[in-house]
């Protein structure tokens, strides 16, 4: 008999409904094939010119057409694909009938180069000033790109193709965003205000001035050839992320409504957390307590103790600064037990997903608990001998999964995790 | 903190706001300008457009560190500002055990780019610089390294962590104007149901911006010309965008007590919703659904409006109002411009302000939409509609 209540009284989350695109592929069955084979989707760049770049390569989705080109609308159209199977899967509502509100992590919008061009032709003189490209995008003739660039048009067509209820929420925690995303519909599912959420997170920012932005920062990978090879979570040569698309999507309901109208438990959101950093735009404190913090802000929420996770999916970027600092941080928390605990990241075959990684790694670690087998970290050749992490390294493994912690962490001081479990704790 | 359930929801009260605007820094400069009915615009610097500009402001005062300055652009320094006022204004600021815990959230935009290396590709690209990977080659040689971090939406977030040491959680909207209920709305639930004792909700937005003009120019937004009222727009509708950085402390009665807080008023209800405008009407009849669910509503009441003046979405607000006349209307927009995401809160600034002083500051229109009020209000509606998507309303009372 499972409580409908958790320890604390609230509502029990559950899963009933997941869905995800990646530079592996569409949807849960081929992800997770190649997921546990231990593919990877970074490749080469296709979509623009490499020449003048340092990182050449990328986890791009480039089997889902987009006409007219836009980064948004990549993020749209991923959005799309996911939330629709994660509907279909959970088979709640109507069509177009979702009972429940959006809660859509994206990322921050703006004009793109595309166009920035164009208008630019628009003025036809070799003097351009924005004077000049704003007396051209007036009068109707950029009209659709009004609505394409305001940071709220991805949750608008979300919202109206799928019927969710009220104000859909689009929000940005950077890389957390995924995990926030969850976060705040799980909140409002144990407030009572709705039974069901649409918790969704997508990502098409690879164009040219989104990896230069990253490039600069000196956050991305340069190890280009073979691409495959680039993303090394935990080992002693890791050189940074590499940046990649994608998105996930999750339907949450109560335990009680999924129980009543006969839905599939996929699993359940036992706990959430979040901390903030304020030491540094971009890198943590060094002593590790934001995330130490975060960590067992989401342990006490699951009412759970360490001992109980037996799986991390790790945020796991490959920056040299993240996985030492997520192992410092798991290492004070867990103990011993941090070098016990199978641990892999995802982010060595998929890349980053950035604003969709906390749902994206959400969705594989619900699929891990449910073929109770979990993903390898590929191209760990090297191991670092100061991160003392059980990786789960090259070769996916069978094991017994009951509770899997999940971590998102994120420029701004922005630390999310999540524990996701099989059964209701 | 750790959440637990609770018998029945708290009550919310605003203990601190912080406003940096067009008219002025801090809580006296806007009200005095308020009554003395300014308007601060500038017609000329990006003519034919009309902006609000901040009123100038010394950054030193709540961004002590050059270095951190320096590491913002403006939206992100007029935000960081406003919010050491609001946590100045809850009597919160540097208290560590309390800033350690607060909840924030933020509605934002993005930042401002780099204009004169937009220009200048653009005028390469013109010259014939079409070869593969020139683009690559001047963004890297030409941005500034630290500029993303200047424009990422939730920096804001990260420099008032920073800066004031806010770090409980932090969460940042998007989605322009009803991102700012959608924040309201979501740290009222949040300390309502007993999942967050204190929160720091506001954004900021910096107007004076031509790489942003040419995104509301797609849609023919932009109020050109000459500056009039809000109400007065009809026959020349558009939005004037303004400076400003608009936040406030919100926390549950029980904690705002137990550490002797003064309140300005009380938050009572937030509420929002998504029309998609698809037939004429949609925006009056979504909002008169949201007044609905406000709460109680009695006669001597006001509404702070953050109306655009787009049309047709202002006039649809209109006939809301007219159907409202017992309420005295108050438009944000006349007096500050119009500040996108931060509109919703600085709204709910000025309500907080008007019923802690005990009167509503004095109409600023001929179009008969506002009218004067001598009586002090207990209730005031703040309004927030998107100038394209998102509408939404918080009841904001006074505490007798």
């Amino acid at each position: 008999m499972t409580a409908a209540r958790d320890k604390f009284g609230r509502p029990v989350v559950v899963v009933t409904g997941m869905g995800i695109v990646t530079s592996l592929g569409t949807g849960k069955s081929d992800n997770w094939a190649k997921l546990v084979a231990g593919e990877s989707g970074i490749r080469t760049l296709t979509r623009f010119p490499i020449e003048g770049l340092k990182t050449t390569m990328a986890g791009t989705v480039d089997f889902v057409p987009v006409e007219p080109f836009s980064s948004t609308g990549l993020s749209e159209r991923l959005a799309d694909l996911a939330v629709d199977e994660a509907i279909s899967q959970a088979g709640i509502g109507a069509k177009g009938d979702f009972p429940g509100p959006l809660f859509l992590a994206v990322a921050p919008v703006e004009i793109e180069w595309p166009l920035r061009s164009e208008l630019g032709r628009a003025v036809g003189t070799t003097d351009v000033t924005y004077d000049d490209l704003l007396r051209v995008s007036g009068g109707g003739k950029y009209l659709p790109y009004h609505h394409r660039f305001l940071f709220g048009s991805v949750a608008d067509f979300l919202a109206e193709k799928f019927g969710t209820k009220g104000s859909p929420i689009s929000l940005s925690t950077a890389c957390a965003s995924g995990a926030t995303a969850i976060q705040l519909g799980v909140e409002a599912i144990r407030r009572g205000e709705t039974d069901a959420a649409l918790c969704a997170a997508t990502e098409g920012s690879v164009n040219p001035e989104g990896l230069v932005r990253f490039s600069l920062l000196s956050a991305l990978s340069t190890q280009n050839d073979p691409p495959q090879a680039a993303s090394k979570p935990f080992s002693k040569n890791r050189d940074g992320f590499v940046m990649a698309e994608g998105a996930g999507a999750l339907v949450l309901e109560s335990y009680e409504a999924a129980v009543a109208r006969g839905a599939p438990i996929l699993g359940v959101v036992a706990g959430c957390g979040e901390l903030t950093d304020s030491f540094h735009r971009t890198r943590s404190s060094p002593d590790g307590k934001p995330i130490i913090g975060c960590v067992r802000k989401t342990l006490a929420d699951a009412g759970m103790e360490p001992g109980q996770i037996d799986h991390i999916n790790a945020h796991g970027t490959a920056t040299p600064e993240n996985d030492k600092m997520e192992y410092l941080a798991i290492s004070a928390v867990f103990g011993e037990l941090a070098k016990q605990i199978p641990v892999s990241s995802n982010k060595s075959m998929v890349g980053h997903t950035i604003s969709a990684a906390g749902a994206v790694e959400a969705v594989f670690s619900l699929l891990t608990l449910e073929h109770q087998r979990i993903p390898p970290t590929i191209n760990y050749e090297v191991p670092d001998p100061t991160i003392q992490f059980n990786v789960v390294g090259n070769k996916a493994r069978d094991a017994k999964v009951t509770a899997v912690m999940s971590n998102s962490f994120g420029f701004g001081g922005q630390n999310a995790s999540l524990i996701l479990t099989r059964e209701p704790a | 903190m750790s959440e637990t359930s609770v018998p029945g929801p708290a009550e919310v009260w605003i203990t601190g706001i912080g406003l940096a605007s067009s008219l002025g820094e801090g809580l006296d400069a806007n009200w005095d300008a308020l009554n003395q009915r300014r308007v601060n615009v500038d017609e000329k610097g990006f003519a034919p457009y009309i902006v609000h500009p901040l009123a100038p402001v010394n950054f030193d005062a709540q961004i002590p560190k050059k270095g951190d300055q320096r590491q913002m652009e403006a939206w992100q320094r007029i935000g960081t500002y406003a919010a050491g006022l609001a946590l100045d204004s809850a009597g919160v600021k540097g208290n560590k055990d309390i800033l350690g815990r607060m909840d924030m959230i933020i509605a934002a935009g993005g930042g401002e780019r780099d204009m004169s290396v937009d220009t200048s590709i653009l005028n390469a690209q013109a010259r014939g610089n079409s070869a593969p990977g020139f683009l690559n080659e001047r963004l890297m040689g030409d941005l500034r390294p630290t500029l993303f971090l200047a424009q990422l939406s939730n920096l804001l977030a990260g420099n008032i962590a920073i800066v004031h040491g806010v770090c409980g959680t932090s969460r940042t909207f998007m989605g322009e104007e009803v991102a700012g209920v959608d924040a309201t709305r979501i740290a009222l639930a949040r300390i309502a149901a007993g999942q967050s004792d204190i929160a720091l909700i506001g954004g900021s937005h910096n107007g004076e911006r031509k790489d942003l003009m040419v995104l509301y120019e797609f849609g023919d937004f932009l109020l050109r010309d000459k500056y009039a009222p809000v109400w007065e727009r009809e026959r020349h509708p558009g939005f004037a965008l303004g400076s400003a950085g608009a936040f406030i402390v919100v926390e549950s009665k029980a904690h705002a007590t137990a550490r002797g807080a003064k309140p300005f008023a009380r938050l009572t209800s937030a509420v929002a919703d998504h029309s998609q405008r698809k037939r004429r009407g949609d925006v009056t009849a979504t909002l008169e659904k949201l007044w609905s669910q406000l709460g109680k509503l009695d006669a001597n009441g006001a509404i702070i409006t953050g109306a655009t003046g787009a049309d047709p979405v202002t006039s649809e607000e209109r006939a809301f109002l007219e159907k409202h006349r017992d309420f005295a209307v108050r438009s944000s927009g006349t007096k500050f411009g119009h500040t996108m995401e931060t509109q919703f809160p600085l709204g709910l600034a000025l309500a907080a302000l008007s019923l802690s002083r005990g009167a509503l500051f004095p109409p600023a229109d001929s179009a008969g939409i506002e009218i004067e009020m001598t009586q002090a209000p207990t209730q005031i509606v703040v309004i927030g509609t998107g100038h394209w998507r998102g509408e939404g309303m918080a009841l904001v009372e006074a505490i007798k």
